[in-house]
């Protein structure tokens, strides 16, 4: 990464973990001088996000315990040293529980936006290129799909197809294709007027290649930015989703359905249930949100700078 | 050269602004005086502190740039000390200033007339509509322009009159000095031949004396009576215009002249200056255009030559000269 | 001289989007931008086409490459028409003919290094391998004056300096080894040094590649230093035609005359014999009947306002569209 930028420089020098430490904290420093507040905000939120990820992908670093574990100790119990989120009512732990449900939220959340970029950009590349009544079209269909609010749409779709995760995680991305289709294509139509895609029609360049190699390049740094943000909010959907008891089955450890689970039990006193995940919810939006803002701050000034 | 009729005196003025991997150096120890009724033009390419220059005299430095030395005196009065009040008081009315764009420096939403009449009023509220609406139409007979656009906006316009308009506003409280930066960049050639027509026009009948900042030599050497070379933030050579153009001393302003095509001679071959300007955060430390210039000599690249007359009323930095009446 | 590209009675209007109550009219609006133009291009010439704004000087050059489809007329290129071609001999065309625009900085992709630019036009061709690609580039970029090529290969537009950006424009339009080039003001937006080194550049390079220019500009000063012939347009149309010489020294047209007049001098003591027309450039959508020129012209006449003039031969080689003399 760091180190890749002058090979002729470094020659016969060995990359060591130290040389290679100090060459990141040489470019983190300077890219935070350069950028400012919100290298923090960005840096923060990649932060937040990557322990999540370490935390979903070796669950068993941070708790010894199941998810589904129910003898995993006393009934109700708040947090104590063997318990640090203390224990639901099935005797669960709920640390262990929200170790795996990040599994859930992540995974589902993450595919979601992946399903909707997939068909969003593509269909706003060629909508706004090719321009007609084949984009009117669409961007009517779009549109409509669009003024739904989210969730009452997501809702709709769970609803409609039934539970499972794959199920929800089309629910979701549903909700979130107009927003990748309406950034992508008006993004491509101001595009479309620059000179340099004349001087590519002038090269003898066909339409696929204007539009994979002029056009595409110069919207990226937009589309990586609103697919951080639209993760934030696919799993604030997906929460709200579970929360509701649509999509999921029973079994999974999921932190929407956990909230849920903890309301019937807050009137006794019992907080830890629903205030751990509905916590950990919030971060990891948060953590992306703060991840699309800086970002959003570091590439465009940059794209501005011509 | 201050004599009697100099109403402006720059000296040593000095203008510099923070950048994230250093200062830029935009304009360095920059003098020159303007008598009354004198046009002097400001030659230079893009980048060589003109521009700065010209907005500092009116104090329109945008921050963080900002002016770290020298002075600005316009009547005996130091400009860059001036209150905010002075400020607005002194602009428009005995400086004014006008720009390259005309449209994007009127206001879409006002007529003509109320942009007219929002300025005399501004500078003189005293003065009853009647009287203000007579100098309007005054100025638009001189301006050549018909008195119906009066009630029209500015996008009803086209361009050239839009730079008309513009001049108008500048002058219709009669101020000495009028800069202009780059004012016909954005016109087509017969537009911006009638346009040098209205200002030498204009020059006679309110006794203007002019500031013409540009790259266009043409334009300057149609206008103006004196002029300075600038590069990279310094002026390279000043004097008359027929001194400058005829006997250029400064090989950057050699290089200058011998690389415009002339419609008026047979030019087989145009004579270009490689390079380009230096880098204005770290500048060479001996002459600025040493790195490009043709005649370079060791001293030129240890010390920067000063600005010093080396024939009648025409000074020149550069030490291809030696050092007469050496202050 | 061989002919290598010729417009015939070229025309090209840009239909404007109506009001409502155009449904009733016969015609609907439109900005006549090019009107029936006809010249032609010998090969190895320099033809320079000047003009002010609204003059349809960069249509009808985008036309020549049908980067705009004409609404009529014929433009041939080496005896074919290529108003008719398909779409896989047109862009076999587009290797033959390329262009060069005025702002270097919006003609290059943010994203794509000066090396990918400048290959990118042999990747479409296919032309030659990888290897032998980059060696060609990397001898065009030397050859107009990008120096050090291989550093300069990598970097982006935005760290180019505004001459580096227009030489590499060039290149992209050369590395294909096209016979014909249409520079579209290209120096216009470049410093008044840099100017120089680029016509510079294009001079050498039209003698070392055997190019063929069509130079758009509205500075007869360029024009005179570079091109062999100079086509002077006005409102859409072609007023005067002539070899250099005859143009700048013989002029016939008033607006040639106009314009020449009042083209900025830079010599302080030259004489200014300005005859400017009165008014302004009129609007393209509907512009004067019978000569264009004529409400502003200083010697027009009541026939001037009868059906267009023709352009006419009034000398060898030299055309002019004024009945007047």
């Amino acid at each position: 990464m760091a180190s890749s930028s002058s090979p002729r420089k470094t020659g016969g020098a060995r990359f060591s973990p130290a040389s290679g430490i100090a060459s990141v904290l040489r470019w983190f420093s300077s890219a935070q001088k350069k950028y400012g507040g919100e290298w923090w905000i960005l840096t923060a939120g990649a932060l937040i996000i990557a322990l999540v990820v370490v935390m979903t992908v070796f669950p068993r670093a941070f708790t010894r315990y199941s998810p589904e574990d129910q003898n995993a100790g006393a009934q109700l119990s708040p947090p104590s040293e063997a318990h640090v989120m203390g224990t639901d009512n099935l005797n669960r732990d709920v640390w262990a529980r929200v170790v795996y449900g990040s599994q859930t939220i992540l995974g589902v959340a993450l595919a979601a936006a992946i399903v909707s970029a997939l068909i969003g950009i593509p269909l706003g590349l060629l909508s706004g290129f090719a321009g007609g009544v084949f984009d009117r079209i669409l961007s009517l269909v779009m549109d409509s799909v669009y003024s739904f609010p989210g969730l009452i749409l997501a809702i709709a779709f769970a609803a409609m197809l039934g539970p499972g995760v794959i199920n929800i995680t089309l629910a979701v991305a549903v909700v979130y294709i107009p927003t990748y289709f309406r950034l992508v294509r008006g993004q491509t139509l101001s595009i479309k007027e620059e000179v340099y895609v004349e001087a590519a029609r002038a090269i003898g360049a066909q339409r696929g290649t204007i539009l994979s190699r002029y056009v595409f390049p110069n919207i990226i740094a937009t589309v990586v930015v609103i697919f951080s943000l639209n993760i934030a909010d696919a799993i604030m959907t997906e929460a709200a989703l579970s929360y509701i008891g649509l999509g999921l089955p029973a079994g999974i450890a999921d932190w929407g359905m956990d909230l849920s689970m903890g309301k019937k039990f807050l009137p006794s006193g019992v907080w830890w249930m629903i205030t751990f995940p509905g916590l950990m919810i919030m971060l990891l939006a948060l953590g992306f949100t703060m991840l699309g803002e800086g970002l959003a701050e570091v590439l465009n000034p940059r794209l501005l700078e011509r | 050269m201050q004599t009697d009729d100099t109403i402006l005196t720059v000296n040593d003025l000095t203008i510099q602004y923070p950048i994230s991997i250093g200062v830029v150096k935009a304009v360095e120890g920059v003098s020159f005086t303007l008598a009354d009724g004198e046009a002097l033009g400001v030659v230079g390419e893009s980048g060589c502190g003109k521009s700065t220059m010209g907005l500092s005299l009116l104090s329109l430095l945008r921050p963080p740039g900002r002016v770290t030395g020298g002075s600005i005196m316009y009547r005996g009065t130091d400009v860059l000390s001036l209150d905010q009040r002075d400020l607005l008081a002194l602009r428009g009315r005995s400086i004014s200033m006008i720009f390259q764009n005309p449209l994007t420096s009127l206001n879409p939403l006002f007529t003509i007339e109320r942009h007219f009449l929002e300025t005399i009023h501004f500078h003189d509220a005293s003065m009853p509509r009647k009287e203000a609406l007579a100098a309007v139409e005054k100025m638009l007979a001189t301006l050549g322009i018909e008195r119906k656009r009066l009630h029209e906006y500015p996008h009803q316009l086209s361009g050239g009159m839009r730079q008309r308009i513009m001049i108008g506003l500048a002058l219709i409280m009669n101020p000495d000095i009028l800069i202009a930066d780059e004012p016909t960049t954005s016109l087509d050639v017969i537009v911006e031949a009638g346009f040098t027509e209205l200002l030498a026009t204009l020059r006679r009948v309110y006794k203007l004396s002019i500031i013409l900042i540009t790259h266009n030599l043409g334009l300057v050497a149609e206008i103006a009576d004196r002029i300075a070379v600038m590069y990279a933030g310094k002026i390279m050579e000043i004097g008359s215009a027929a001194d400058i153009f005829a006997r250029p001393l400064h090989p950057y302003t050699q290089g200058l002249i011998n690389c415009v095509p002339n419609i008026r001679l047979e030019q087989k071959d145009l004579v270009t200056m490689p390079g380009s300007p230096p880098d204005l955060v770290s500048p060479p430390q001996g002459c600025r255009f040493a790195p490009r210039c043709p005649r370079v000599m060791d001293i030129c690249r240890q010390k920067p030559p000063r600005l010093l007359p080396h024939a009648p009323a025409h000074n020149a930095a550069c030490w291809l000269y030696p050092e007469r009446n050496g202050t | 001289m061989n002919t290598l590209v010729s417009a015939s009675d070229l025309v090209k209007d840009f239909p404007l989007r109506g009001s409502i109550f155009d449904v009733f009219s016969r015609h609907r609006s439109a900005v006549h931008a090019v009107d029936h133009v006809t010249f032609s291009i010998g090969e190895g010439e320099v033809l320079g086409l000047a003009g002010e704004s609204g003059s349809g000087k960069s249509t009808t050059g985008r036309l020549l490459l049908r980067l705009v489809e004409p609404t009529s007329g014929k433009i041939e290129y080496r005896g074919r028409e290529i108003t008719r071609l398909g779409p896989r001999e047109l862009t076999a065309f587009r290797s033959r003919a390329q262009v060069v625009f005025q702002d270097p900085n919006s003609s290059l992709s943010p994203r794509m290094t000066v090396g990918q630019a400048i290959t990118h036009p042999l990747q479409i061709h296919r032309m030659g391998t990888p290897s032998e690609r980059k060696e060609r580039v990397l001898d065009l970029m030397e050859k107009v004056g990008l120096s050090p090529a291989e550093f300069l290969f990598r970097k982006y537009p935005h760290q180019l300096s505004g001459g580096q950006s227009q030489r590499v424009v060039i290149a992209r339009a050369l590395v294909t080894r096209p016979d014909f080039l249409v520079a579209d003001e290209p120096i216009a937006m470049a410093d008044v040094s840099v100017r120089a080194l680029i016509l510079q550049l294009m001079r050498q390079l039209k003698e070392e590649m055997r190019l063929t220019y069509l130079f758009i500009t509205h500075d007869l000063a360029t024009a005179k230093y570079l091109c062999d012939r100079v086509a002077v347009m006005y409102l859409g149309r072609i007023v005067e035609v002539a070899p250099r010489d005859q143009l700048f020294s013989r002029p016939h047209h008033p607006y040639t005359k106009a314009l020449l007049g009042a083209v900025p001098v830079p010599d302080p003591l030259a004489r200014r014999d300005k005859n400017l027309p009165r008014g302004e450039i009129p609007s393209a959508i509907s512009p004067p009947a019978g000569c264009h020129f004529h409400p502003r012209c200083p010697f027009a006449q009541p026939r001037c306002r009868d059906g267009r003039p023709p352009l006419k031969e009034i000398s060898p080689g030299h055309f002019s569209a004024c009945i007047l003399d």
